[in-house]
């Protein structure tokens, strides 16, 4: 072996004793999870497109330029039916899952397991909420006679929304086995970052959700 | 030997009690190093990469066979070889077959294998998940070609416009083996992105800074944040058209006001980046390839690098020149034909490079360097005909016509699998420890260069004649014949080629037996550190990670220079070239479930598929049956990998073979290390730890004290 291999090989080892082991300094699992988080970034942009292309499609005849007469498809609109009420409610509860999820992650920064537990718990169970909350909404919809293949427009709606629903699920099922985890005594403080992890893509899944609510619901 | 390793756990240990059935499922396989199970479980890099290539070379011998159906059934007019719908089949798996799955796990092949190595790392960041994407990938494969024993395949041309996929136009299931075929390779890719960028950040070698990472492992990384941003968008395309095709919605279907130049836009947003996610990893291979065999450093390394990131950025904002003949407006026709004039200029700025490499270069033509200066020349070829089609009166002009097809096999074929032939020739000696034959890989590309030319510079002409793509015949009248039969010479002569690479593989690896050649580490006097490492690559890579100070660093511990300048040799290879055999390096666990997960999501897509008799609208229970068995494989499959450390806490070492047979050739060469380990490991297990290494990502502390003071 070669001396100057050797010789900066141990100078490396004396400076890596107090280094962090990446070279950025961000674990492997944080910077994979945001990277995800970029990618699904560009998932919902497609889908977001996808239903703000197709919102006002069909329309009754004679109405707008897309108005040709007879296009196949229910007339009804998604946006006739929506709930604005309703559904700012179930937003509302999960924005305050961000804020359980926070609670969690600095209960866990702080080593307080049992704590974190509680506001995993807590935090999935708003999401819960939210899920239920849009299960309830689909049912509705369908009982007026809008449904997946109704008309495009709806199709494009229960696939954006039923994408985020989907995410949501994941999402509560993440919480709960790391509380699982961590009750069964297997979630040691050395890898409190874990929690710090679900919690981005909960974080990312609520940001998604006010672009959704913002644009699907509110803007006309 | 002296003893490596005495750190520390890292950060991220697996940090809870060893546990030899974590899941309840499965044991933990055993670490054997050798014999065809190692293979399904391994997370080695270097095997995932070689496993990759295997794959990948089979389909490029079906989708192969595929091209030479196509061309023996244009050869002559009027031809009834293959019917319409077969022809249609063909010609869309022979696209898909070549770009899914063989372009780009062939690349894929090669990253594995070599991105670790040039960074100097001992693995990638995940390497389960690295293992999961080669399974996955393969499980796509094998479900997208399994369509040709269920009913027929795709037939829907590589880029499947709606609503010719429509049930309507294509009732059978071929397109429903692309849609699902496409998401599950898609999968593959996305996880695998993620998966070697996170790598590339993370764990690089001390002193590697950015700008001293190689050309090859730049390429990588932008074809990687390619792959990241640009499939998902394709997922959401496919998703809209399995929905179409399974479960009665109407995103592309106009009488329901659906929009089939959606399906256009959501599928060139991620078909143009795909261009050069098939391009840049072989221009990745050239740039590493010319340097060595002109003796020079790569003329304007910046330049290299900041092209091919420009040709990323730049590449998600020219998808639309795909559709000039779509009807979408002038406006929108005019942004994108500049964007795509102005993407010439950073490919245009590799050419030039790599010519001003060879420039003033000692050249020696051994094989891959034949094949690299031939990718060079095809790639402009084919890119030169590419700026004319950013030209939009032009482009209307070609759109749909065997220009098209001309062109970008040109850049494609002569770009992208010339520059991965000369990977080949140029790295099997690292990865098998032996060479393949010179002279006959210096044939191989004769065939093949005459080949391609003949057969892609016909179908130029073809095209301005005005034959159109995709028909399955044409009539004598119009004139196409003589130009069709050149195309069909030439594409037999690319096929005996490839026959002649299959055979050098063979005869070399022969050759090899009978009188085995020490290849040493560094057969061709190269540049970066994958050449600094023993060929065959050991499992651990490196037995010291290097220091790095200089871009090309193996090459500046061999060269230095006088006061002209001039190169000087300052070390013998053998001086600077690690030396095998090292111990107690704690590298990641294999793992059965990567192979398990990956077996899943085949299974879900063929139920999803056949859920419904497609006419009388019934429901199948062995669909549904299969598809539910797929369900319950992923999710046994992610619990147990989530609850299965990365690293064995039992395991005393990854490369460690316990109870290997001595009577096998392969385990017997292997018998000398391994006893060396278990003296190594022995003295370890009184000190510290168990640390995980790979799957935690360590930039490794390359010494020890031991080792200092015992030298």
């Amino acid at each position: 072996m070669s001396e100057t291999l050797t010789a900066s090989a141990a100078v490396h080892h004396e400076a890596d004793d107090h280094a962090h082991p990446t070279v950025t300094g961000i674990s492997n699992e944080k910077l994979a999870m945001w990277l995800f988080l970029g990618t699904e970034c560009m998932l919902f942009g497609g889908l977001i497109s996808t239903y703000m292309l197709y919102k006002n499609r069909p329309v009754g005849s004679g109405e707008g330029v897309a108005g040709v007469e007879g296009l196949a498809g229910s007339p009804t609109r998604v946006s006739e039916l929506f709930d604005i009420p309703f559904t700012s409610a179930s937003s509302f509860v999960l924005l305050a899952s961000s804020l359980t999820m926070v609670f969690a992650v600095s209960s866990a920064m702080r080593k307080d397991q049992a704590r974190m537990r509680l506001w995993l718990v807590t935090t999935a169970v708003l999401g819960g909420v939210f899920v239920g909350g849009q299960i309830y909404e689909f049912t509705a919809f369908v009982k007026e006679g809008l449904g997946f293949t109704s008309n495009v427009a709806a199709s494009a709606f229960f696939t954006l929304t039923g994408f985020h629903g989907v995410h949501v699920t994941l999402g509560i099922l993440m919480l709960l086995f790391t509380a699982g985890l961590s009750l069964r005594g297997r979630l040691p403080d050395s890898k409190a970052e874990a929690v710090e992890i679900v919690g981005l893509y909960w974080h990312f899944v609520d940001v998604v959700w006010i672009l959704i609510f913002t644009v699907v619901y509110l803007i006309k | 030997m002296a003893l490596i390793e005495a750190r520390t756990p890292l950060a991220i240990g697996t940090g809870e009690p060893a546990r030899s059935n974590p899941s309840g499922v499965f044991a933990r396989p055993t670490t054997a190093q050798t014999g065809w199970k190692s293979w399904l479980t391994s997370v080695d890099h270097k095997k995932v990469g070689i496993m990759y290539g295997i794959g990948a070379l089979f389909f490029f011998f079906v989708g192969g066979f595929e091209a030479l159906l196509i061309r023996a059934q244009l050869a002559q007019p009027g031809s009834r070889l293959l019917s319409a719908d077969v022809y249609n089949q063909v010609y869309t798996m022979h696209g898909v077959t070549m770009v899914f799955f063989f372009v780009m796990p062939m690349a894929a092949a090669f990253i594995n294998y070599l991105l670790p190595l040039q960074i100097g790392a001992r693995d990638v960041a995940f390497p389960r998940l690295n293992a999961f994407s080669f399974w996955c990938w393969l499980g796509a494969a094998i479900f997208f070609n399994s369509s040709w024993f269920l009913g027929g395949g795709a037939d829907g041309g590589w880029f499947a416009y709606p609503p010719n996929t429509s049930v309507t136009y294509s009732p059978g299931h071929g397109m429903d083996f692309y849609v699902f075929g496409l998401a599950i390779a898609g999968i593959s890719s996305l996880v695998s992105s993620i998966n070697l960028i996170v790598t590339v950040i993370n764990l690089r070698a001390p002193g590697m800074t950015w700008f001293k990472v190689p050309v090859f492992t730049w390429m990588a990384l932008v074809t990687q944040f390619l792959l990241a941003f640009s499939l998902p968008v394709i997922t959401v395309a496919l998703f809209l058209l399995g929905f179409d095709r399974n479960f009665g919605s109407q995103f592309f279907d106009a009488a329901h006001g659906g929009d089939p130049l959606l399906w256009q836009h959501l599928f060139w947003i991620f078909g143009h980046p795909e261009v050069y996610i098939i391009i840049l990893p072989s221009f990745g291979i050239i740039s590493e390839i010319i340097p060595v065999f002109s003796r020079k450093p790569i003329f304007g390394y910046p330049f290299m690098v900041f092209s091919g990131i420009a040709i990323a950025f730049m590449g998600f904002g020219v998808w639309a020149h795909h559709m000039f003949a779509s009807g979408m407006g002038p406006m929108s026709v005019m942004a994108f034909s500049l964007a795509t004039m102005f993407i010439a200029v950073p490919t245009g700025v590799k050419v030039l490079n790599w010519v001003a490499t060879l420039y003033g270069g000692k050249l020696s033509f051994k094989a891959p360097m034949v094949w690299a200066v031939g990718t060079v020349a095809m790639f402009t070829i084919g890119g030169l005909s590419g700026i004319t089609h950013s030209i939009a009166p032009v482009d209307y002009q070609h759109t749909d016509t065997y220009h098209i097809v001309g062109h970008f096999h040109y850049v494609i074929f002569g770009g992208g699998v010339l520059g991965l032939f000369a990977g080949a020739y140029f790295w099997w000696p690292k990865v098998f420890g032996w060479m393949l034959g010179d002279r006959m890989g210096k044939v191989h590309f004769a065939f093949t260069l005459i080949g391609l030319n003949m057969t892609f510079g016909a179908m130029h002409i073809l095209g301005l004649q005005g034959m159109a793509r995709r028909y399955f015949t044409y009539s004598d009248y119009q004139g196409f014949g003589f130009w069709n039969l050149i195309a069909s010479i030439g594409a037999f002569a690319m096929g005996f080629g490839a026959l002649l690479f299959a055979a050098n593989v063979w005869l070399s690896y022969r050759k090899h037996k009978a009188n085995p050649v020490e290849l040493g580490p560094d057969p061709w006097d190269a540049r970066s550190l994958e050449w600094m490492v023993p060929s065959p690559t050991p499992e651990y890579n490196f037995s010291e990670i290097p220091e790095i100070a200089e871009l090309d660093e193996f090459w500046h511990r061999k060269y230095g220079h006088d006061e002209d300048h001039r190169a000087v040799r300052i070390a013998a290879t053998e001086d600077v070239a690690q030396k095998p055999g090292a111990t107690g390096i704690h590298l990641p666990s294999p793992s059965y479930w990567p192979i398990v997960l990956a077996a899943g999501l085949p299974l879900l897509a063929y139920g999803v598929m056949f859920h419904k008799e497609r006419y009388s609208g019934e429901y199948t229970a062995w669909a549904i049956g299969v598809g539910l068995l797929g369900v319950i494989v992923i999710v046994a499959a992610i619990f147990g990998w989530v609850m299965e450390p990365s690293t064995d806490p039992e395991a005393d070492g990854g490369h460690h073979d316990h109870d290997h047979d001595p009577a096998d050739p392969s385990a017997a060469a292997l018998e000398a290390p391994a006893e060396a380990e278990e003296s190594g490991t022995a003295e370890l297990a009184e000190g510290e730890p168990v640390a995980a290494l790979a799957g935690s990502g360590a930039q490794a502390s390359a010494t020890s004290n031991e080792e200092t003071t015992g030298e």
